[in-house]
């Protein structure tokens, strides 16, 4: 599959639909989205850039094997469902700062929370699909 | 308190660090700890002779029950000095035992770690920490029985104790919860007022029958005694301290500590007067043939468990002193025992009874130790041993119609004992000495001053009883009977019955000794029954429990895709036939069904259209293809009745699951082979019917009344509280994060066995 076309498109695609899926996991918390659906579509974007171009250079781009964001994205969604534990509240207590952030929107411990399912997610998605793709 | 139980545990994590980094050469240090808790223990002894307790609480989950409870009282006192006591000599003796072995660190890791477990055991009030520290038991003395692991045999005999007494601790937790069901009380010192109230619920029977087992497999009662002699291939040190002074013993524990709970009622005593009958006779049966130094003083130690549970099980006040008494004789010598057979086998290489004689002419102090022992074991005054058999012989003389066979039993019992502590305590140090052991020398002390001291101390109180008496006995019989006892123990009680039946028994002991020559014909006579042995009968239980396992997973487990499909969608659709047609009334109520419009329409043929070309296709792609279609259809569908989430989801994971399939099948072989036309109507049978039964079940849930209590609660409270207007997010993220947390996790695990199970098949075929 490795037309020009589709190359030259994958290499523009890749940051459009990263972006487009980090939009989608902040936008979750108030209009349809989430760090689920976001991490499925930055897994889309790199698994397309890798039919272009080859697996090889997608991991180069991503620089660390997509498997580190497993325990990076695990650990993240812990911290914050601990994070409440030190004000004296109990575990998963939703915590918020007190005056919206510009762009992003109010910030609490639930973005944090979906911040690491979106990481766990890729790190997952990619994880089997590289495997299996480098394995068979 | 506290500190002295957990203590082991933290030794069992620090040892191995110390000893690598220092390398001692000597390691008889660390027998302090042992020793510093047995001094703890001996400075509690004021508490104990006020008759007070010592009650320690420590919140654990208090919500279910759960603390870490513990109580000092006459009995767990007599278990905790003999287990820190003998645990100092263990450790002590096993610095020189084992000197210079290379995984001495572990062995006193596990050895400590046993130690807190068992201290842990008869120290703890919660029946859910008593189980639990009953488990560490088990699981510390399976590394200990395993120890030499690259023997299949010590493997093997590791195994099975751990699967009897792990069996056990199951019970013991079924009996736990049974009595937390009955009284909501899970104190265990709380319990013995209610007595009355348990033993009259109907739940009591199972109670005590799970308890039993509990007790018996881990006292090596008949008929789950025979790990006891397979766990005899652990080091001697192991077998000294595991086998006769503590771990076998937490069964007798057991059935004391419950005795003012659940005892005094005919089902408990009649059972465990049968079972430590058969048991003490069976095992001092088996003691007579064995030629295995070891293999004796297994059996003699089931036969003296079988006594304990026979005479708790006689339950009078008499019996539950001779009870109290005979766990400590029984210590003292056959521990001793023990340790002089270790020496025996560690300087000569052999504990064949045939081949020993003579040795004390070269290891004099061992020889008198193991005669000491021999000299209490048979119940010669004036050893504690006299006492101890005085006691036991005046509990069955008390108890009515039945005392002449009771007491029958426990003298052929006791000749069989005293006959098996002759063969191991005397035998091998008396009589010629052959050549090849000439050249002996004694061992280090280490190794001989433990047996010395213990078989002295079997001498010394039973010359002065009263030295133990108000500390230890009368404090344990009061612990057990719940009443303040009136008795007095001497080593001279004049001339009576008793001491006739005494000299009846060391009478023909002895005569047994001289008569009785262990050899090969007689031990082969008595393997020709161990067909119908239990331990057989268990083993091919067990092996035909394994061959079921190994059909049955692969009937099920066949590793074929398509007959997991088949097997879970029939199971489904018998499951959900079955219901439809017993119990629903079906009725498809038109009224509340939504017009078809135009766009659904559409979507609904082009499903169809993929369908077709699912099933029909000669290409995998096309195929899969297909699929993808059917997906992407659906998202429209959830689009139409307005669930973005669900849409977007949907269309990310049909896009991935495309992906998946087109990598994972382009790699497949190219043919491809079709199944035959019996295959397709099978499968396609199948498909219409799930297909079917899955239409008629969506149809009816819309005639369910639903309650929305739950969605209502989620829509009102995700702004509110969740901060979120997008309520599945809110779900997701914050109602439900728990939830999600666990299912993120499991995604991990999922994508690392992916990883693992190719990554790691592809370095082996690189190896080849």
């Amino acid at each position: 599959m490795k037309t020009i076309i589709f190359k030259t498109a994958s290499v523009y695609l890749l940051p459009l639909l990263l972006l487009f899926s980090i939009f989608i996991l902040l936008r979750g918390h108030y209009l349809p989205g989430g760090g689920f659906v976001g991490g499925l579509m930055a897994s889309i974007a790199f698994v397309i850039h890798s039919f272009a171009n080859g697996i090889e250079k997608t991991k180069n781009i991503m620089s660390i094997h997509p498997g580190f964001l497993m325990p990076v994205g695990l650990l993240l969604a812990l911290a914050s469902g601990a994070l409440p534990l030190f004000f004296g509240e109990s575990f998963m207590t939703g915590l918020w700062m007190e005056n919206a952030v510009p762009v992003i929107g109010s910030v609490g411990t639930a973005l944090f929370f979906d911040t690491g399912v979106y990481l766990v997610v890729i790190g997952v998605t990619l994880t089997i699909i590289f495997t299996i793709s480098e394995g068979l | 308190m506290l500190i002295a139980v957990i203590s082991g545990f933290i030794f069992a994590l620090v040892i191995p660090l110390i000893m690598g980094w220092l390398k001692p050469k000597s390691t008889i240090w660390a027998a302090i700890l042992p020793l510093s808790i047995f001094g703890f223990f001996l400075s509690k002894l004021p508490l104990i002779l006020a008759g007070e307790t010592l009650k320690i609480s420590y919140q654990w989950v208090p919500s279910i029950g759960v603390n870490l409870d513990l109580y000092l009282d006459g009995l767990s006192y007599l278990f905790v000095l003999l287990i820190s006591g003998i645990g100092t000599l263990v450790f002590i003796y096993t610095s020189a035992y084992l000197k210079g072995h290379h995984y001495l660190d572990r062995f006193y890791g596990y050895l400590s770690m046993f130690m807190a477990s068992m201290l842990g055991l008869v120290l703890s009030d919660n029946i859910y920490t008593l189980f639990i520290f009953w488990e560490l038991t088990s699981i510390s003395s399976f590394f200990l029985i395993g120890f030499n692991n690259d023997n299949p045999d010590s493997r093997k005999s590791a195994i099975t104790a751990l699967a009897v007494t792990g069996i056990g601790g199951l019970f013991l937790m079924a009996a736990m919860v049974g009595l937390g069901q009955i009284t909501d009380v899970y104190q265990i010192s709380a319990l013995a007022p209610l007595a009355e109230s348990i033993q009259s619920n109907s739940l009591y029977g199972w109670v005590l029958f799970f308890l039993f087992i509990a007790a018996f497999t881990k006292s090596a009662q008949f008929p789950f005694h025979f790990w006891l002699p397979g766990a005899m291939k652990a080091p001697t040190p192991v077998s000294t301290y595991l086998h006769s002074a503590t771990m076998v013993k937490a069964g007798i524990y057991l059935l004391a500590r419950f005795t003012p709970i659940l005892g005094n009622h005919e089902w408990w005593n009649s059972t465990l007067i049968i079972v430590g009958a058969i048991t003490m006779t069976y095992a001092a049966i088996h003691s007579l043939f064995r030629l295995d130094l070891k293999g004796i003083l297994a059996y003699s130690t089931i036969s003296a468990l079988g006594i304990l549970v026979f005479l708790i099980g006689l339950g009078t006040e008499e019996a539950l002193l001779a009870a109290s008494v005979f766990i400590l004789v029984h210590a003292l010598y056959k521990a001793t025992l023990f340790l002089v057979t270790g020496i025996i086998d560690h300087e000569t290489g052999t504990r064949d009874i045939r081949q020993l004689g003579g040795l004390n002419k070269v290891m004099l102090p061992v020889g008198i130790a193991a005669m000491l022992a021999a000299i209490s074991n048979a119940g010669i005054p004036p050893s504690f041993g006299f006492v101890g058999k005085d006691l036991i012989y005046d509990a069955t003389l008390g108890m009515g119609d039945i005392a002449w066979l009771l007491t029958g039993l426990a003298i052929f019992t006791n000749v069989a004992l005293l006959f098996a502590g002759f063969l191991a305590g005397i035998k091998p140090f008396v009589g010629k000495l052959p050549e090849k052991f000439e050249k002996l020398h004694l061992p280090s002390p280490a190794m001989y001053i433990p047996p010395l001291l213990l078989g002295v101390l079997g001498i010394v109180f039973g010359l002065a009883p009263g030295l133990i008496e108000g500390s230890i006995i009368k404090p344990t019989v009061q612990a057990i009977t719940g009443a303040t006892p009136d008795f007095h123990l001497k080593l001279w009680h004049g001339f009576n019955l008793i001491l006739l039946l005494s000299a009846i028994t060391i009478g023909s002991g002895t005569t047994l000794y001289f008569l009785l020559k262990p050899s090969e014909g007689l031990l082969a006579k008595v393997t020709r029954f161990e067909k119908i042995s239990p331990q057989s009968i268990i083993t091919n239980l067990a092996n035909g429990f394994v061959g079921f396992s190994r059909n049955w997973t692969k009937f099920f487990q066949n590793g074929y895709l398509r007959f997991y499909l088949i097997t879970i969608l029939s199971f489904l659709c018998i499951l959900l036939g079955y219901r439809f047609f017993t119990g629903v009334e079906l009725y498809i109520d038109t009224a509340k069904l939504t017009e078809v419009s135009f766009y659904e329409a559409i979507v609904i043929i082009i499903m169809a259209t993929a369908i077709f070309f699912t099933v029909f296709s000669k290409s995998r792609l096309t195929a899969v293809a297909s699929l993808g279609v059917v997906g992407y259809s659906f998202c429209m569908i959830f689009l139409f009745y307005s669930a973005p989430d669900l849409a977007m989801t949907q269309f990310s994971i049909d896009t991935l699951t495309v992906i998946l399939f087109v990598l994972v099948l382009y790699n497949l072989p190219r043919y491809l082979v079709l199944p035959d036309n019996n295959d397709k109507i099978r499968d396609g049978l199948l498909a219409l019917v799930f297909g079917a039964l899955i239409s008629v079940l969506t149809l009816e849930v819309m005639n369910e009344s639903v309650t929305k209590e739950i969605s209502e609660y989620y829509a009102k409270n995700a702004y509110i509280l969740g901060k979120g207007k997008n309520v599945v997010n809110v779900i997701l993220v914050d109602f439900r994060g728990f939830d999600t947390i666990v299912e993120i996790t499991v995604l991990t695990i999922a994508a690392i066995g992916v990883f693992g199970l190719l990554k790691l098949h592809l370095k082996s075929t690189e190896k080849e």
